[in-house]
């Protein structure tokens, strides 16, 4: 099973609970296809501006983890909210935000999400319901499960999705998170985005136990192993822990195994692992290729119209690139706006 | 004498302690293996070997924690915390462990650790990876705190501070790890609570720290030459225990004082010694004391605000200027 090759330690634990993948429809396929590859050449343009100075500071891509974000966001539905950490970049987009905006925020422009305040890091939009973009590894945890907090407050039916990562799933606050939220039976979805390396660290480094799905065992909050580098399977996971949040279960944890391309971010030359990892899993077990085949071989789209597509995504993220480093750099009296009311 | 890095003399440093004494052991994130986010630690995971140089999760509070807990039993850890920003995500340590040991314990546990971390900005990382904190470190009773400006500085304090019987909060700043300086051969051990004036002058003291420094010199030297103002610079290097000696001396001479932060406005480190100078040296003074600092604002991400708000040698030959010529 094409998951194996995203956790070798995790075959060594007892399997877990998996969720059948259910097919796509056409459209569904489809849509996911778009906008993961929109993720995708967003990354790849703002890795191509980083390296022409046009970005600075840090710049974490997202490159091979597209499916994950893509096949959560299509289980929820308006009013859900989502948060995670500094890899923000393709959750934005996922939830619907512009990608001038995130880009023009990663070149640090007026007409950036956070007005070049937040920079890459940094970035939100209440209407989309992202709830940013945070530095601070674990910070968003206890901040998710506060949103769901919320929504349980006021009784309506919507979930919050935590993301975070192998690494941040050392940190302390996301137990006390954990406990909180079932004891509250909140409805919140911790997303365990399992990239296998926490900047130079691999899983099997830095974690005792690193099948991190059984990590709300103590707590008694189901979790469960998801191959996140197939949309459907992480859709079809993400459908079964929105309803048992929605259904006032409490909380819910989908480990994603997936794996990122790139460095940590820019900086980072990643000599901690092979090219032939890296190579290994683009190669057979990448999630943009596998719907792309999909595609073809159900007849969804022929290879004209599948171009159609590329090219409408190049030229979006053409543009956006375009604007971002066009619009105006942020007026110095922006320093001052935004600290108090 | 032969140069080196900021980033290297932190390697040296590390290594000519823990050569010396078994009891010091280094932990933090990805300082074994990768070397150091900032590649201030590259080659003492393998000249002294896993026991003693220790990747850990990214648990800052387990990390600081247990190095306090063998602290207590006499080892003498050094821990890294990344980035000085993750401090709050354990605070608990900083605030209310390591500087109340002695205290609480009537003498018998000690704290004799040291706490490295990267501080400061220049580096576009925004809000959350960009503070200067020594403030935050300064006002805790039972912690000393020292921020280095130079090579050879890194090295002799982190040895004194290594060596010191009580808890050190080590702030090297990120925008210093690729500047050079001249560091001689052999052991070099400093003092802690001395500062050091890097430029001497007669007609006004500038107080910095760390990245400050350079500018403070540079901005002395544009002075002179421009405007005839002959200013003592001192590196104020240790805020805990403060070198309150060398600064009310150099009061004493120029009787002007200025003072170059990077941290925030409020509670900056500068006002604690505009305060004490007005205590002990009013009557030395020929005109305010004037605080340069950055805004109290949170850091902007993007670069060209970032040049705006932190102290700049330019802003400071004009503060100066316009301070002394009115
Ligand atoms: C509290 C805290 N500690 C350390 C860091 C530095 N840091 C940033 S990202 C990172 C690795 C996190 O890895 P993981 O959670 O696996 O997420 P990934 O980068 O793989 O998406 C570290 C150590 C931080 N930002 N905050
Ligand atoms: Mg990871």
């Amino acid at each position: 099973m094409p998951a194996a090759t995203a956790t070798a330690s995790a075959a060594t634990d007892a399997p877990g609970p998996v969720t059948p993948i259910v097919e796509f429809s056409k459209d569904q396929d489809l849509s996911a296809y778009k906008t993961m590859l929109t993720i995708r050449r967003f990354e790849e343009k703002a890795g191509q501006l980083y390296g022409m100075g046009l970005i600075g500071g840090f710049c974490h891509l997202y490159i091979g983890q597209e499916a994950v974000v893509v096949g959560m966001q299509m289980a929820l539905k308006d009013g859900d909210q989502v948060i995670t950490g500094y890899r923000d970049h393709g959750h934005m987009i996922a939830c619907g935000m512009e990608a001038k905006g995130v880009m023009a925020e990663l070149t640090g422009r007026t007409h950036g999400y956070s007005k070049g305040k937040g920079g890459s890091m940094h970035m939100f939009s209440k209407e989309k319901g992202f709830f940013g973009g945070h530095g601070i590894v674990g910070a968003q945890v206890p901040l998710g499960t506060g949103l769901a907090f919320a929504n349980r407050y006021r009784g309506n039916d919507n979930v919050s999705v935590a993301y975070f990562g192998d690494g941040a799933a050392n940190q302390g606050q996301v137990y006390e998170s954990f406990n909180m939220a079932e004891l509250w039976k909140l409805p919140v979805i911790y997303v365990i985005e399992n990239n296998r390396y926490a900047m130079g660290t691999s899983s099997t480094r830095s974690s005792a136990e690193t099948n991190l799905s059984r990590r709300g065992v103590s707590f008694k909050i189901p979790g469960e192993q998801v191959d996140g580098m197939d949309v459907r399977a992480v859709k079809a996971a993400g459908d079964k822990a929105v309803a048992w949040c929605r259904a006032g279960k409490g909380p819910y944890i989908l480990e994603m195994l997936t794996y990122r391309y790139r460095g940590h971010s820019m900086s980072d030359p990643a000599k901690y692992r092979t090219r032939e990892e890296v190579d290994k899993v683009r190669t057979t077990h990448d999630p943009i290729d596998m719907v792309r085949h999909r595609i073809v071989e159900k007849k969804f789209a022929s290879e004209d119209e599948l171009k159609k597509i590329d090219g409408s995504v190049r030229d979006y993220i053409n543009d956006a690139a375009e604007f971002a480093t066009h619009d105006p750099e942020p007026d110095v009296s922006e320093l001052y706006t935004d600290i108090y009311r | 004498m032969p140069e080196i890095t900021y980033r290297d003399a932190v390697i040296r440093g590390i290594a000519q302690e823990m050569a010396r004494d078994n009891d010091v052991v280094f932990l933090g994130e990805d300082v074994a293996k990768a070397g150091g986010v900032f590649k201030a630690t590259v080659g003492l995971y393998e000249q002294f070997g896993p026991l003693r140089v220790r990747d850990t999760p990214i648990s800052e509070q387990a990390i600081l924690g247990a190095a306090m807990g063998a602290a207590m039993t006499g080892l003498k850890p050094i821990a890294e915390i990344m980035f000085s920003d993750f401090f709050a995500v354990c605070f608990d340590y900083i605030a209310n462990e390591f500087p109340k040991s002695r205290y609480m314990s009537n003498g018998q546990t000690k704290c004799p650790l040291v706490v490295r971390t990267g501080n400061g900005a220049g580096s576009r990382f925004g809000a959350q990876h960009s503070q200067s904190v020594e403030n935050w470190c300064m006002m805790i009773p039972g912690l000393k705190v020292v921020a280095p400006s130079s090579p050879v500085d890194v090295i002799g304090l982190l040895a004194a501070a290594v060596r010191d019987p009580d808890p050190v909060i080590f702030l090297e700043h990120k925008s210093l790890y690729a500047t050079k300086g001249e560091v001689p051969d052999g052991e070099i051990v400093d003092r802690l609570g001395t500062a050091k004036i890097v430029r001497p002058g007669r007609d006004a003291t500038i107080l910095a720290l760390a990245l400050m420094v350079p500018r403070a010199v540079e901005a002395a030297e544009r002075l002179k030459a421009e405007h005839g103002i002959d200013c003592e610079v001192i590196d104020v290097r240790s805020l805990v225990p403060l070198d309150t000696q060398t600064i009310l001396a150099s009061v004493a001479k120029t009787h002007r004082l200025f003072t170059v932060e990077e941290n925030p406005r409020l509670c900056g480190w500068g006002a604690e010694i505009v305060s004490i100078v007005a205590d002990e040296a009013f009557y030395d003074l020929d005109g305010p004391p004037v605080r340069i600092t950055t805004p109290h604002i949170p850091l902007p991400a993007a670069d060209i605000l970032e040049d705006m708000v932190l102290p700049t040698a330019e802003r400071i030959v004009e503060t100066v200027r316009r301070s002394l010529q009115s």
